[in-house]
């Protein structure tokens, strides 16, 4: 009945259903534009998606968690079924991660992978925030981003100590005396601050409680509020995506969010949360029991933090012991400069970076296209130096273990780490300046005389030359004419369709070279799915054939009949 | 008019922005009802400025490669499934019908495999479905490359938008009416100082009564072991360390008072040199030094006996017994405090008085106290 009077209105209940929906709430023309947003198709974009869904599982874990733990510091005895430590006097937060461990059935599962989580979550984070940073993308417009990132950077550590300082437990409890001896650190107001945090001197009774809080309401609004905000303005300003056919600074070539990139990413999702339900089963991470409940007067050896925390521990461990006595009997601790100091400076630089390379280079246009690493050697050799610096730091973070393991005497490895610090950066830089411009050259060299093909010919005259495949058309001496374009430049013939791709395995074959053959042939009828290698060469192929933007599609497609089953190639 | 000749038709600029009805009026019902699917979406995509480039079409319907490839991500559904289902059955079945979970030092081993069996069944479960999901966009979707268009802001938009704000500005007249905008931004500041004044409650004052500086020390404060037992000087062994505590209430949990009391050998004392003015802070062949590292506050407890060094496990500064357990390596930059100690006439330690000076990290204005 409905079809006589509109044509083409849904006939099913759903369809109605969907109908009656849009026309109280309108949402059919934003549904759409979102179903459509393109998604570039590389992989380091999954980075920033690996730490959004590792925060999905913490709050997932954590809101179970919090059903169980109880952020008080009241002293209590221990009568639960951890048998060592029955009859100990402890605080109630520590009892209560004793009993989620031990008598909530599964609680100590939820515990682990909430802890493995946190791990994957900020070191998600640092390489994503590297993945921007070597390849360019926080450049214009998008240092807000960048800033957001940073920000949520700083607020994940903060709450991963807030976190695991809670249980109370020794190692915890150590974290938060070093901790409390940092706030104290600061000039002129570090006492106030310290009696304002901890309620009064170290240790009180109010920490663990005040933690809590932070750690499971303030902390984790301010990033979810962030982290909407980050995403909104990457909606807003579009994916950046490397160079390559067909790509300029206006557009973004990849897939649509529905459904290929929405059923990835969801799959993404479940790997990454099975990543961490595994972990936190089969891994042991943060075994408080064996720790003991926190006493000033205790203390095991290696104490570590968690590792995103474990640079500040390196840097306090190298910094040599330096008062400054001022006049007044005023006294800066040695301890406020590695601590709270150099966080500072690394985390404003950081923050910075965005505006100081606009002011350096000159360069204040908007860019949508990322650089290869080569191709930008000093930003690129800043980073490297930077990681250089950051691993020393965190190396000796745990210089103690090293020098046991390896049997290496403490105070070398100290010194080690002093001198790594100033000499390793510098090194790192310079090497990667060097690498790079190789890597340039080569580039160029390509473009210029031609891929090697392998093939070694005599000439009349005996000498031996290789063979070279150009890459393009060729100048009266035989140079290619190709510009390059910032896209990566095929170096193999496999990657020109000049062989066949090569065989997988990474110490043996796991493949016979004549199935590759076959497949390869059939491929070509069009009878099979391309795999990842000739995927990538296609789709990065396909908008020069195809590509004319403002008309956009092959005539091919647009005159395919389409009566709603999947189009299909012709076949032979 | 076939298909493809509407996809011509549609602009690219400016479509998005013809509001409602635009295309509606384009489109009357009758002429999108002609449209096929596969049109229609392009359609669509069209006028949200994506245009689909090229489409490698899934394995064909029936095609052995397309029978694999289900089977393949059924497969891995059905083992999603199936390990979900153990882990819903070893949650709910131990201490049932299964042996109970819990763990017990030296239990079954059940309890021992508890948690990894929920762990890895939860994980290979979640991975299954990751796996299946991605494979079924690898096999069995399309593929397609599709360009969306990015546009710069409009000039149009920001002065229009502009003179919106500038004409509410201009009405609400603040920018002449003085009067106001001075009493605005005086409940302002006044709002802000009210909203945040509470927070005051949690400031205190650390120099009243000084608690950085002083502990439960005192004199006649007997020393005593973690388990409350006084200690004589005949009780410890040259050359080993044992950690004391204030006999008073709650002494041994306070985290400032732990006190290292220290029986050198006989080599060491006659090397040992005191800090100044200290040199009768010990009793015989004993000394007492703050556990209490001054550097971040942890107890620095390794001493090694035979180079006379306590070394802190957090930060490895390295206090040397015999000169007044002065730093001699790593970040520390003070000696542990020294407690003056003597006996009292019942043959126990007893300290002389509270630490001389604050125990603990150093602080702004640690030297004034």
């Amino acid at each position: 009945m409905a079809t006589a009077t509109a044509p083409g209105a849904p006939r099913t209940a759903l369809g109605k259903a969907a109908v009656e929906l849009d026309e109280r709430l309108i949402v059919a023309g934003p549904l759409r534009r979102t179903l459509h947003k393109v998604f570039p198709d590389h992989w380091s974009f999954l980075l920033g998606e690996i730490a959004l869904y590792s925060f999905v599982v913490l709050l997932l874990t954590g809101t179970y968690l919090t059903f169980f733990f109880q952020g008080s510091m009241t002293e209590v005895v221990y009568e639960g079924s951890y048998a060592p430590l029955r009859g100990v006097e402890m605080s109630v937060a520590y009892a209560s991660t004793l009993d989620l461990s031990f008598d909530v059935r599964g609680g100590l599962v939820v515990r682990q992978i909430h802890h493995w989580s946190a791990l994957l979550f900020v070191a998600a984070i640092v390489v994503h925030l590297m993945r921007i940073f070597f390849t360019g993308a926080f450049r214009r417009p998008r240092e807000t981003n960048w800033l957001i990132g940073i920000a949520l950077l700083v607020l994940a550590l903060v709450e991963g100590f807030a976190g695991y300082s809670m249980p109370d437990d020794l190692l915890s409890g150590t974290g938060l005396r070093i901790a409390s001896a940092i706030m104290l650190a600061i000039p002129v107001v570090g006492t106030w601050v310290h009696f304002a945090v901890f309620g009064g001197d170290y240790v009180g009774e109010l920490i663990v409680g005040r933690l809590y809080i932070a750690h499971v309401l303030l902390i984790p609004a301010i990033m979810l509020g962030l982290i909407a905000l980050h995403l909104l303005i990457l909606v807003k300003q579009k994916h950046t995506q490397f160079p390559g056919a067909g790509r300029t600074e206006h557009n973004v070539v990849g897939v649509r969010m529905f459904p290929t990139f929405a059923v990835k990413s969801t799959g993404l999702f479940f790997v990454v949360f099975a990543v961490c339900a595994a972990l936190g089963g089969a891994v042991q991470i943060n075994p408080v029991w064996l720790w003991g409940p926190y006493d000033p007067a205790k203390v095991s050896a290696a104490s570590q933090p968690d590792w995103y925390i474990m640079f500040l521990d390196g840097s306090t461990r190298l910094f040599p012991a330096w008062d400054i006595n001022l006049p007044g009997d005023y006294t800066i601790p040695a301890l406020f400069w590695p601590t709270l100091v150099l966080p500072g400076i690394i985390f404003t630089l950081m923050a910075l970076y965005p505006v100081l390379e606009r002011v350096l280079t000159g360069d204040t246009a908007s860019h949508h296209l990322l650089q290869r690493p080569r191709d930008v050697p000093v930003r690129t050799s800043l980073g490297a130096m930077s990681i250089a610096f950051y691993v020393v730091l965190l190396l000796s973070g745990a210089n103690d273990v090293i020098a046991e393991k390896f049997d290496i005497s403490l105070n070398a490895m100290t010194w080690a780490g002093r001198l790594g610090l100033i000499l390793l950066p510098a090194a790192a830089y310079v090497l990667t300046y060097r690498v790079c411009l190789g890597l340039q050259k080569h580039d160029r060299e390509v473009l210029e005389h031609g891929i090697e093909t392998g093939v070694i010919r005599r000439l009349p005259n005996g000498e031996f030359i290789e063979v070279h495949q150009p890459l393009g058309p060729v100048d009266a001496h035989g140079h290619g004419q190709l510009a390059y374009g910032g896209a990566p430049v095929p170096k193999r013939m496999n990657q020109v369709g000049g062989a066949r791709r090569a065989i997988r395995g990474f110490f043996t074959p796991i493949e016979e070279p004549i199935r590759v053959e076959l497949e390869q042939r059939e491929e070509s009828r069009g009878l099979a799915t391309a795999e990842e290698g000739g995927r990538e060469l296609t789709s990065a192929g396909r908008p020069t054939e195809g590509g004319r933007p403002s008309e956009g599609g092959r005539p091919s497609e647009g005159g395919r009949p389409s009566e709603g089953g999947r189009p299909q190639e012709p076949r032979d | 008019m076939t298909a493809r000749d509407t996809r011509a038709e549609v602009g690219t600029g400016d479509v998005q922005d013809s509001g409602h009805g635009g295309p509606d009026d384009d489109y009357p019902p009758e002429r999108l009802a002609a449209i096929g699917r596969e049109d229609l979406d392009h359609l669509g995509a069209r006028y949200d400025g994506v245009h689909v480039l090229h489409v490698d079409p899934p394995p064909a319907p029936g095609s052995p490669l397309e029978k694999r490839a289900t089977r393949q991500v059924s497969m891995l559904f059905a083992l999603a499934g199936l390990f979900a289902f153990l882990f819903v059955f070893v949650y709910v079945g131990s201490g049932w019908f299964l042996p109970d979970w819990r763990w017990e030092v030296g239990g079954d081993w059940w309890g021992l495999l508890f948690t990894p069996m929920l762990g890895i069944s939860m994980g290979l479960s979640l991975l299954c479905v990751g796996a299946a999901l991605v494979v079924y966009t690898k096999k069995l979707l399309p593929h397609e490359t599709a360009m969306q268009e990015k546009h710069e802001g409009s000039n149009f938009e920001r002065v229009t938008a502009a003179a919106t704000l500038q004409k509410g500005w201009h009405n609400s007249g603040l920018g002449r009416r003085k009067l106001l905008l001075g009493s605005v931004g005086f409940m302002g500041g006044g709002l802000g100082l009210m909203l945040l004044a509470p927070l005051g409650g949690l400031i205190k004052n650390p120099n009243a009564g000084n608690p950085l500086g002083t502990t439960s020390w005192g004199e006649g404060v007997r020393l005593l072991r973690e388990d409350g037992t006084p200690v004589r000087p005949g009780d410890q062994e040259p050359g080993s360390l044992a950690t004391v505590f204030p006999a008073v209430p709650g002494g041994n949990r306070e985290s400032d008072a732990a006190t290292m009391l220290i029986r050198l050998r006989p080599a060491q004392v006659q090397s040992a040199t005191a800090r100044a003015g200290q040199e009768d802070f010990g009793y015989g062949d004993y000394v007492a030094y703050s556990k209490i590292c001054t550097h971040a506050g942890c107890p620095v407890s390794l001493y090694e006996q035979e180079t006379s060094r306590i070394l802190c496990p957090c930060h490895q500064s390295q206090f040397d017994v015999t000169q007044g357990a002065k730093p001699v390596f790593g970040p520390a930059t003070r000696a542990l405090p020294q407690l003056p100690i003597t006996v009292d006439e019942e043959g126990f330690f007893v300290a002389r008085s509270d630490y001389i000076e604050a125990v603990g990290p150093t602080y702004w204005n640690r030297e004034r106290i």
